[in-house]
């Protein structure tokens, strides 16, 4: 590809209240590249994109735009210069047709009258559906109707109506099921083969490879380098994103596994899941891989008290329990952490220590009165323990990064000292070095004999860390795989239902 | 060190604005300073900082109880029935406290397990307990209560010159601050509201610190509503109405957000304060009672609007 820059940043420098996130950074984009900007989390791309919109002013550097010296004042400036981005957290309103969400803020009207040209925001927006080569979105369907990957459409279909020639996308497959992404990458074949530049971002290794032409890496604000993806590899970019050599990047299995401490038989749902039979094993690891919306997440909310079966029965160490709540399956030995870290798993404004002491205070408790002293102890340690990267026990989790949040949560059920753990989606939105201590933490409480059961979307996880995976599709079982037997096309195979 | 120092400044701020408004109204009422007055005043105070103290819980759960007043005016009613009727006066008073318990609990069910929003709920149930109240006093004041000298004291009492009332108020203070920052109670209090799915998530029951939570409020409206029967030796059928907008503008002057989660009860003291001085003081300089709405009214705005700049 010849190099025919669209974007370039030179030298570009920031600093928060004497805080240096951005040091003498170059980015360049070319015309039609899809470009991965990569790094883990606080390495500063979402600042560098934020200074390329205009939302934040730069100390120091140069920005060109097709050659032309540039600052932009805000996002609608930078929409001017053909310059759109995608949020990770789209930004859908799901109670308005997708024409409606297409020219929100940019209503089509008829001349200065503010009344709206329906007809002509329909139109546009059938058009710009048809060119990407949607067809099974319905410019009159309400957003909230479409499916995560069909919402991105929409937004991308939005970029595009402000003729966009650069598009900026943070984490855009994070929550797409595989069959979406497939289409998703379709979608930016064509749209670089129209001249479209897209920058990448993403935690995602196997995607970046598949789909970009280039990675720049960024690490603690500095460039390190830029690579084309031919002639890079995967090691190399982790190593220079975490500044070391990363070495295997899942911690060795012991298959050391006991007996059957765990088993649940006849689960079911309505619309969600039925028949749903597994038991997990002393210090194992089973891995529940399947699309979105397979019921994996239901199945273990449900296990879990959160959902309320319609019949089956759960055994721990042989004897039935009984779960109608949480509670139930937190004082029979059981953790749950949700995939829903932000919503479900953390009280976001609380404190660490209000946080992890939550599922533990009767625990640390007697009579209802907390033993404070017993509960800074235990946090402390268990603080220590996870390596959570924090200023004190009060520090607010908000202000966390997604690993360390996340280490917050597991924390918090380390502490009831689980036989049975359920994580689902552990290391979503986790950057690698923080992905792979969470990996490791597993491993660790698996040599201790708990039994870990493991909902995963990345298909590498789920093959790399466990002992056993199970296969969900539609609600059912499809599949169970040992490790030896367990490769990508086995798993995806069952997970679409096939045989 | 430097978000330490925020902190503490926005909680500073209602301190900070009762002194202001003390020391203003001291210099221009001569009265104001006097032993006398401030006794009175925290006499007055006493009643609606009891019903925001529950309030207090309320809101941190994210909820709110429009039927403080009419729990209270029902409460004391049935307890002046009691009394009236020759109960032993602390027998009558330990049931008119159950009662405001219970009727408190029944907002709570509502709220909790009949899924309904907190303000529609007891919107409803202010309608209702009102209605019970005017039903069973037949709309006139229920007198010739008790004259023994446990049921005075409540209302008209002193202990080493500080009226009882006060004291009542401090006694409950203390008792509530250490159930918000010692027990698990008051731990959950603060994650339903920061976060009530991940708290279920966590094990937390919800509904039951839900109906805990309403209960306590309910007690403790009736329990000023003794403070007030004792006071005036008689229980008035319209007792209590409107008190429920002085409970929540005592909390939210305090800096406890109405989204819950956050907020703490020392600020909801100081908030009762803010609103007792204020009406206090505007008596003693003779302003008129239309004028003092006003007052009281901008006196929440500005705490308010204060309370977000420093956040």
């Amino acid at each position: 590809m010849t190099s025919d820059p669209f974007v370039q940043m030179n030298n570009i420098s920031k600093a928060f209240s004497g805080n240096k996130v951005l040091q003498q950074v170059d980015f360049t984009v070319n015309r039609g590249e899809i470009h991965a900007l990569m790094g883990e989390n606080g390495a500063g791309k979402s600042t560098l994109v934020k200074i390329l919109t205009g939302i934040y002013t730069k100390d120091q550097g140069n920005i060109y735009v097709q050659g032309k010296q540039m600052t932009f004042s805000g996002p609608k400036h930078a929409e001017a210069y053909g310059i759109s981005v995608i949020h990770q957290e789209l930004n859908i309103i799901p109670h308005l047709t997708v024409a409606e969400n297409m020219f929100l803020g940019k209503e089509l009207t008829y001349g200065k009258t503010g009344i709206l040209n329906r007809r002509e925001i329909r139109r546009r927006t059938a058009e710009a559906l048809t060119n990407l080569g949607v067809h099974d979105i319905k410019s009159e369907q309400l957003a909230g109707e479409l499916s995560i990957g069909k919402q991105q459409m929409v937004e991308i279909a939005k970029a595009l109506t402000t003729n966009a020639e650069l598009i900026i996308m943070d984490e855009p497959t994070a929550a797409l099921t595989e069959h979406e992404i497939e289409n998703f990458f379709h979608v930016i074949k064509k749209l670089q083969a129209d001249g479209v530049s897209i920058v990448y971002i993403s935690h995602r290794m196997e995607e970046i490879f598949e789909i970009c032409d280039r990675i720049t890496v960024l690490r603690d604000g500095q460039y390190i380098g830029t690579k084309a993806t031919p002639h890079t590899s995967f090691e190399e970019i982790v190593k220079m994103m975490v500044g070391r050599e990363l070495g295997e990047r899942y911690p060795a299995r012991n298959h050391d596994v006991g007996e059957v401490v765990f088993q649940v038989k006849n689960l079911q749902l309505a619309n969600y899941f039925r028949n749903i039979s597994f038991s997990v094993r002393e210090g194992e690891i089973l891995g529940v891989a399947g699309l979105m919306g397979a019921g994996r997440s239901e199945v273990m909310e449900a296990i879990f008290g959160y959902r309320k079966l319609d019949r089956g029965t759960i055994e721990l160490n042989g004897r039935q329990v009984v779960i109608k709540h949480p509670r139930d399956a937190v004082n029979a030995g059981i953790g749950f952490i949700t995939e829903d870290r932000k919503s479900k798993g953390l009280i976001i404004h609380a404190s660490i220590k209000e946080n992890i002491a939550l599922p533990n205070l009767r625990a640390l408790s007697r009579y209802g009165i907390i033993h404070k002293r017993k509960e800074s102890q235990l946090i402390s340690e268990l603080m220590q323990k996870l390596q959570v990267r924090a200023t004190n026990e009060m520090q607010e989790v908000k202000s966390l990064s997604g690993g360390n949040q996340q280490k917050v949560v597991i924390a918090k059920w380390l502490a009831i000292q689980p036989q049975v753990l359920i994580l689902d989606e552990p290391t979503r939105g986790v950057d690698i070095g923080a992905k792979k201590e969470i990996y490791t933490i597993m491993n660790e409480l698996s040599k201790k004999g708990v039994a870990i059961i493991m909902i995963s979307s990345e298909l590498p996880e789920v093959l790399g860390i466990s002992d056993r995976v199970m296969v969900m599709h539609e609600g059912k079982i499809t599949a169970f795989i040992d490790r030896e037997e367990a490769d990508q096309e086995s798993i995806m195979t069952a997970a679409t239902g096939g045989a | 060190m430097v978000k330490w120092n925020k902190v503490s400044i926005a909680q500073l701020g209602p301190l900070l604005g009762l002194l202001l408004i003390t020391i203003v109204l001291g210099v221009m009422s001569e009265s104001f300073f006097t032993l006398n007055n401030i006794l009175n005043l925290l006499r007055q105070v006493s009643v609606n900082a009891l019903i925001a103290f529950g309030m207090t819980f309320v809101i941190l759960t994210a909820g709110i109880d429009l039927s403080v007043g009419s729990i209270l005016a029902l409460g004391s009613a049935l307890t002046a029935g009691l009394l009236a009727s020759g109960m032993d006066p602390i027998l009558a008073i330990c049931i008119g406290l159950l009662i405001g318990f219970l009727l408190g609990a029944v907002n709570g069910l509502i709220i909790a397990k009949g899924k309904v929003a907190p303000f529609i709920a007891t919107l409803a149930t202010m309608t209702i307990f009102r209605g019970a109240t005017l039903v069973y006093t037949d709309g006139k004041p229920i007198t010739g209560l008790s004259d023994s000298f446990s049921f005075e004291m409540i209302g008209k009492g002193y202990v080493f010159g500080i009226p009882f009332p006060a004291i009542i108020m401090v006694i409950v203070f203390l008792i509530l601050v250490f159930i918000l920052h010692n027990t698990v109670f008051g731990r959950q209090v603060y994650a339903i509201g920061g976060n009530e799915e991940a708290s279920k998530l966590s094990g937390i029951k919800a509904d039951r610190v839900k109906i805990g939570v309403y209960s306590l409020t309910g007690m403790l409206s009736v329990l000023a509503g003794i403070i007030i029967t004792s006071r005036l030796d008689s229980a008035q059928p319209t007792a209590g109405t409107m008190y429920e907008l002085d409970a929540i503008a005592a909390v939210v002057i305090g800096g406890t957000s109405l989204s819950g989660g956050k907020g703490r009860i020392v600020g909801t003291l100081i908030g009762a304060l803010i609103i007792g001085v204020i009406d206090n003081g505007l008596n003693l300089l003779n302003v008129s009672s239309f004028y003092q709405q006003i007052v009281k009214g901008l006196v929440i705005l500005l705490a308010v609007l204060l309370d977000r700049k420093a956040k």
